[in-house]
């Protein structure tokens, strides 16, 4: 039988009305519940003057294990602010949009929040395929995204707030301790996009620069699960440190199938610059106990301010649930935009960012930070090693608060920021 | 790039057997009722949680082998459900099927998100299913050659389903001539219930080696999905036999290719090697014959 019927009638004939009609319904339907869903964000913080922003993070998809984290520690910032009173005793209503751990979607739904929902600013994102995506968002509407993972610099809108780590601030470091610690063949695993691609040609760079060996390089799409031709060659290759810029959560799959291969942490150490405290708990820390992350906040990192913000997070999410750089990022950003307004006494973009960059030095969980002209973030850098309880022992912490270099002078000799 | 050669090729017999787990629920559903059941891929995530459920319930070697026939089973029943609610009221009306099963399969996504969450979940398996068994200088992950032990042992029981049994010989004698077999008193569409519940138990079955390997997320069938149909063109429509043949094909090209070429490359390859396959020979490695489905 062929797969197309021989008689049209049987697709449109005499059902065709009576369908029209039901299916015309059901959108109907949808749409109003659609409607329902989306007005029940917006509201419900405040009154009539309150002043709504922007939430964009995937909340669905393989980005959700790392993204979902970063939008509640965003909204327990807005809360906190809101409790306090608001931001020019404005209350703040935030407009909560999922990105699906799609960089069209993130585009999209980035000009609904800016357009529609006339969001005067936007916290969100994680990878840099979602950022790059969103760019020409904001920079068509002159609005402001606030982003708070590490990335591969390379870029440097006027538009986009980067608080996450530059090459220079995590990548780099991770780079000098593994060369410290004695590692000098490197294998280089990641998903296949424009952060782990980028990341790692910084880093061949400067290994080619320092004399050190690269045994491999590989990229896995994004939320690909079959690691067995990558392992593969890592085994072939026999590299004596493997550093990972996977995303999401094809880690687990990665992590696992090495495990199986018989290759654990004490065999073949591997250094991941996306893996938190929050992934780690998600596949089990059996599973990754011993390997090694380069960020710029550990949960375990002592200071008052961390500890007060740990226990309030812990008191709204669990005493089970863990914190993380980017979640930080996320909620030290909210504080920064709400310092920036204050400083320019208005939500007008152009004045927000020239006050942001001129804030001077402010306290973080993270400890004290600020923002450089650059618009990203002055902070320091740590490598842990992660232990049997899903937290990181701090093994290696930057002499001082490092400088944001967006544009890494060795890759991309001679560019800079414009601005 | 010698020393990649074999266990290349041992991982493409693994990808293989997975993708042939995902592909036979899918040939013989279109094989016998040209159904295409966009849901598929759903049943493999079904198979993922239902193995997930059942480890935590009862940890180790005893939860894994209980995890088999509980997924099996559960997938079976939800394809049961699927059948007697759409599939069959839609048999005339094929491009309605395809948007109902997807409708189907959108549904139990979001379900999967509400009831464990957008983050994946991971299975536990036992200590022995995780580490890998060494022969000469090669290591053979043990989870895999389970995996390829359940594909040999499915197909096993296929052939002797076709072969042997009473139920075999009236899906044969269905396939061959639906309208026919009616006549001669056989139930037919009691016989495609079975044969769609029994795809879908395969898939589920497929779904709790994939938790083997890797994260159970609400999305996780829809990585195989693809591939699986890819199998299934290749085969040639509805016949084991050829879904088996370019199962194992599909997986020993993307294997080789990764070899050479990043993983992101190989599909892009994998796709061309299908698409030149069948400018060659359309109707795939086995022609669908009356005889098809004995195996």
């Amino acid at each position: 039988m062929p797969l197309m019927p021989q008689k049209p009638a049987t697709i449109f004939g005499s059902g065709m009305v009576r369908r029209a009609t039901l299916s015309t319904g059901l959108l109907a339907g949808l749409a109003m519940l659609l409607a329902a869903c989306s007005g029940g964000t917006g509201d419900t913080a405040a009154g009539g003057d309150a002043v709504p922003v922007g939430v964009l993070h995937s909340l669905s998809g393989t980005m959700a294990i790392s993204e979902i984290a970063v939008k509640n520690a965003t909204m327990m910032a807005i809360g906190e602010v809101n409790a306090a009173g608001g931001v020019l005793g404005r209350q703040i209503a935030p407009v909560v949009e999922d990105g699906a751990s799609d960089p069209a979607i993130f585009a999209q739904k980035a000009s609904k929040l800016v357009e529609s929902d006339d969001a005067v600013t936007v916290f969100g994102g994680w990878t840099s395929a979602s950022r790059k995506a969103m760019l020409p968002v904001f920079e068509r509407t002159k609005n402001l995204l606030w982003y708070p993972v590490q990335f591969e610099g390379n870029e440097c809108s006027p538009n986009i707030m980067y608080s996450g780590a530059q090459p220079n601030q995590q990548i780099l470091p991770a780079l000098d301790w593994a060369k410290k610690a004695g590692h000098n063949n490197f294998f280089l695993v990641g998903s296949d996009y424009v952060f782990p691609r980028t990341a790692n040609l910084i880093l061949k760079k400067h290994m080619e620069a320092a004399g050190l060996g690269v045994a491999g390089e590989a990229y896995v799409p994004l939320g690909g699960t079959d690691f067995s031709g990558v392992i593969a060659r890592i085994v072939q290759s026999r590299p004596d440190i493997i550093f990972n810029t996977l995303n999401g959560d094809s880690n687990v799959a990665f992590f696992k199938q090495l495990q199986g291969a018989g290759l654990t942490s004490a065999k073949l150490p591997v250094m991941s610059f996306s893996i938190g405290e929050q992934e780690a708990q998600a596949m089990g820390p059996a599973l990754v106990e011993g390997s090694y992350a380069s960020w710029n906040y550990f949960q375990s990192l002592d200071l008052p301010e961390n500890a007060k913000f740990v226990a309030a997070f812990k008191a709204k999410h669990g005493a089970d649930s863990t914190l993380t750089d980017p979640m930080v990022h996320g909620y030290l950003n909210v504080y920064a935009w709400k310092a920036a307004v204050e400083k320019a006494r208005s939500f007008a973009v152009d004045d927000v960012r020239k006050a942001a960059a001129t804030l001077g030095t402010f306290a973080t969980p993270m400890g004290p930070v600020s923002f450089a002209n650059n618009q990203s973030l002055v902070q320091p850098a740590l490598v842990g090693r992660l232990k049997a309880d899903g937290q990181f022992e701090i093994i290696s912490t930057s002499e001082a608060p490092i400088q944001p270099e967006p544009f890494d002078q060795l890759a991309f000799p001679g560019q800079t920021c414009k601005h | 790039m010698e020393g990649l050669v074999l266990p290349q090729l041992f991982n493409g017999l693994s990808v293989a057997s997975l993708y042939l787990l995902a592909a036979l629920g899918l040939a013989l559903s279109f094989g016998l009722m040209r159904v295409i059941n966009m849901a598929h891929g759903e049943m493999l995530m079904l198979g993922g949680y239902l193995a997930f459920l059942t480890l935590s319930l009862v940890p180790g070697t005893g939860g894994i082998l209980l995890a088999v026939p509980v997924a099996f089973v559960g997938a079976a029943l939800m394809g049961a459900l699927i059948q007697l609610t759409l599939v069959r009221r839609l048999l005339a009306r094929p491009l309605d099927t395809l948007i109902a099963t997807w409708g189907v399969s959108l549904i139990l996504q979001q379900a999967a998100r509400d009831l464990f969450g957008a983050v994946g979940v991971e299975v536990r398996a036992p200590d022995w299913l995780a580490g890998s068994v060494q022969l000469g200088s090669m290591a053979f992950p043990t989870a895999r050659l389970f995996i390829l032990l359940a594909t040999l042992l499915v197909l096993g029981a296929l052939a002797l389903l076709f072969r042997t049994t009473r139920a075999g010989l009236h899906i044969r004698a269905v396939n061959q001539d639906r309208a026919m077999a009616a006549m001669l008193g056989i139930n037919v569409g009691r016989v495609e219930l079975m044969m769609f519940a029994l795809g879908t138990g395969i898939a589920g079955l497929a779904g709790v080696m994939l938790a083997l390997l890797g994260p159970v997320t609400p999305t996780v069938g829809q990585s195989y999905i693809v591939p699986a149909f890819l199998v299934v063109v290749l085969g040639g429509v509805g016949s084991i036999q050829g879904t088996t043949i370019a199962a194992l094909m599909l997986g020993l090209v993307s294997a080789v290719a990764q070899i050479f070429v990043d993983v992101s490359v190989a599909q892009l390859l994998l796709l061309l090697f299908v698409i030149l396959f069948l400018q060659v020979r359309p109707q795939g490695v086995i022609t669908t014959s009356s005889r098809a489905l004995d195996g």
